[in-house]
């Protein structure tokens, strides 16, 4: 009993084989034509790292948080004069070198987490194969120009919390608004 | 005079087919089976859509070495590639193409073509033997049990068109067919069919040389040109194949509107894109499932179908 629907089973499996490959046959195939066609890659690929060197302090929080250690920075201090006569000189700190060394980055990306001023990004670029191992340390200019490649972030979600920079912005748009009010009722 | 000259043009013929059909069946089954697994297939070579790519394949295998393993059989294992192709050159010259398309005419064109077709088997029996290698003997044994299996049907099938035409000519059968045959024939030309996919170890009746399990079979220590003439030798058959059973079973030319060998090639290029189908759905047969299909299944319904083909002859 068990055997004979197992048998009759059988001979609609295998119809069933040849329809799967014959639908699949009359689809377009999935296939990436890669250096023909560049591939799409969702927005939070993580290719390359890329620098923002204006947003850089050189605080070092990136390099000392990346668990390889693959990331060097030389910064020296300017003095910047006083912007009124009698105030105080600032000093700030100018980046001379940003490095990574992507033989040891193992793209955790803490260092994009860690970073206080948004200075450094994900980019989806990933043609930078080298012939040499020692050619894998890319430097400041190469880290800056791979900036271009960085997408716009993604939209946030309808349902999503408000950005605390816009919500900050808003109660400062009603407190001003309200400000004049109260001098309203002050002078009535 | 004129006879040399029109032997020659025959050969030339059937030559020039019997080196530009399997390229073409082997062209189609690397698009067609791509794109049965949701790929693109050969890409580049020659520009458009890889259409080159077995000749490129062809000059890749005439650059590499020529290795003859030392504990072989020398002789033999040199052999081997010549006595697996040239059957099926050989077939190519009596299968009838159109109405006076056909290399010469063999008065029992069946019993030629399945005895000359039976000799391309030995040629992988050889290679089996001869390369002194433990997969490739194990192969050749499987091969030897699968054509035993498998011979059966393949000539019981044939049998039943010959008996139902009155004739062992191929091209007095295709003369004698007609349309209701598809009905009549149905079971033994599936019988037919899938007999000489096992015979040709297409998958998924590869057994012998399952990669997977016995790196290639007989064809393990097999490089360069020779490995390549095994290879021709294999979409050889299939084009000797699908040719014989749309001779035998599907009318050959006979075709709506008019007859021409226009039928016969389409209905040829049909049935190999089935073999190519085959392959691509079917996992590869075990061995005791191999020959359950051939000796309860394939030659009961070929002895059943020559029962039928008998009754109907004489009831007519």
């Amino acid at each position: 009993m068990v055997d004979q629907t197992r048998s009759s089973g059988r001979g609609a499996g295998l119809l069933k084989g040849l329809g799967v490959t014959f639908k699949t046959m009359t689809k377009r195939s999935i296939t990436d034509q890669y250096p023909d066609v560049k591939p799409e890659l969702p927005p939070r690929s993580r290719g390359v790292i890329a620098l923002m060197d204006e947003n850089c302090t050189s605080c070092m929080l990136c390099a000392r948080e990346c668990p390889d250690w693959c990331i060097y920075i030389d910064s020296h201090k300017e003095t910047i004069p006083a912007p009124e006569t009698g105030g105080r000189e600032r000093t700030r700190n100018v980046l001379d070198r940003f490095a990574i060394d992507f033989s040891l980055c193992m793209y955790c990306g803490i260092c994009i987490e860690v970073c206080p001023f948004d200075a450094l990004f994900w980019s989806p670029e990933f043609e930078y194969a080298e012939f040499d191992i020692r050619n894998m340390v890319h430097e400041k200019e190469r880290l800056v120009a791979w900036m271009e490649t960085v997408p716009a972030p993604p939209a946030v979600d309808s349902r999503a919390e408000e950005p605390k920079e816009l919500i900050a912005a808003r109660k400062a748009v009603e407190k001003a608004a309200q400000a004049p009010s109260v001098d309203d009722h002050g002078e009535a | 005079m004129s006879t040399v000259v029109e032997v020659a043009l025959h050969i030339v013929v059937v030559l020039a087919a019997f080196l530009t059909l399997p390229l073409l069946v082997g062209q189609m089954e690397h698009k067609a089976m791509a794109h049965m697994q949701s790929r693109v297939g050969p890409m580049y070579a020659g520009g458009f859509h890889g259409w080159a790519q077995l000749i490129a394949d062809g000059v890749k295998f005439a650059q590499k070495e020529d290795i003859t393993p030392a504990a072989a059989d020398a002789r033999v294992y040199r052999l081997a590639p010549a006595v697996a192709l040239i059957p099926y050159l050989v077939v190519m010259v009596a299968i009838p193409i159109g109405p006076g398309l056909i290399g010469q005419d063999v008065d029992a064109g069946i019993f030629f073509i399945l005895a000359v077709m039976g000799i391309g088997v030995l040629g992988t029996l050889m290679a089996g033997w001869a390369s002194a290698n433990k997969y490739s003997l194990i192969g050749a044994v499987r091969q030897a049990s699968q054509l035993l299996a498998y011979e059966l049907p393949f000539v019981l099938a044939a049998a039943s068109v010959a008996m139902a035409a009155g004739t062992l000519s191929l091209v007095g059968i295709v003369d004698a067919w007609e349309p209701w045959w598809l009905l009549w024939q149905l079971p033994g030309a599936i019988v037919f069919f899938i007999a000489g996919l096992a015979e040709l170890n297409r998958p998924p009746f590869d057994m012998p040389v399952a990669d997977a399990e016995i790196i290639f079979g007989p064809l393990t220590e097999y490089t360069g040109l020779r490995f390549a003439l095994f290879l021709l030798a294999e979409y050889a058959g299939i084009v000797v194949l699908c040719l014989l059973t749309s001779v035998l079973f599907l009318g050959g030319w006979q075709g709506p509107i008019f007859d021409s060998w226009v039928w016969t090639l389409a209905k040829a290029g049909v049935l190999a894109f089935v073999v190519i189908w085959l392959r691509v759905s079917y996992p590869r047969l075990r061995a005791d499932q191999l020959q359950r299909l051939a000796w309860q299944g394939l030659i009961p319904v070929a002895l059943l179908q020559l029962l039928l083909t008998g009754v109907v002859r004489v009831a007519w």
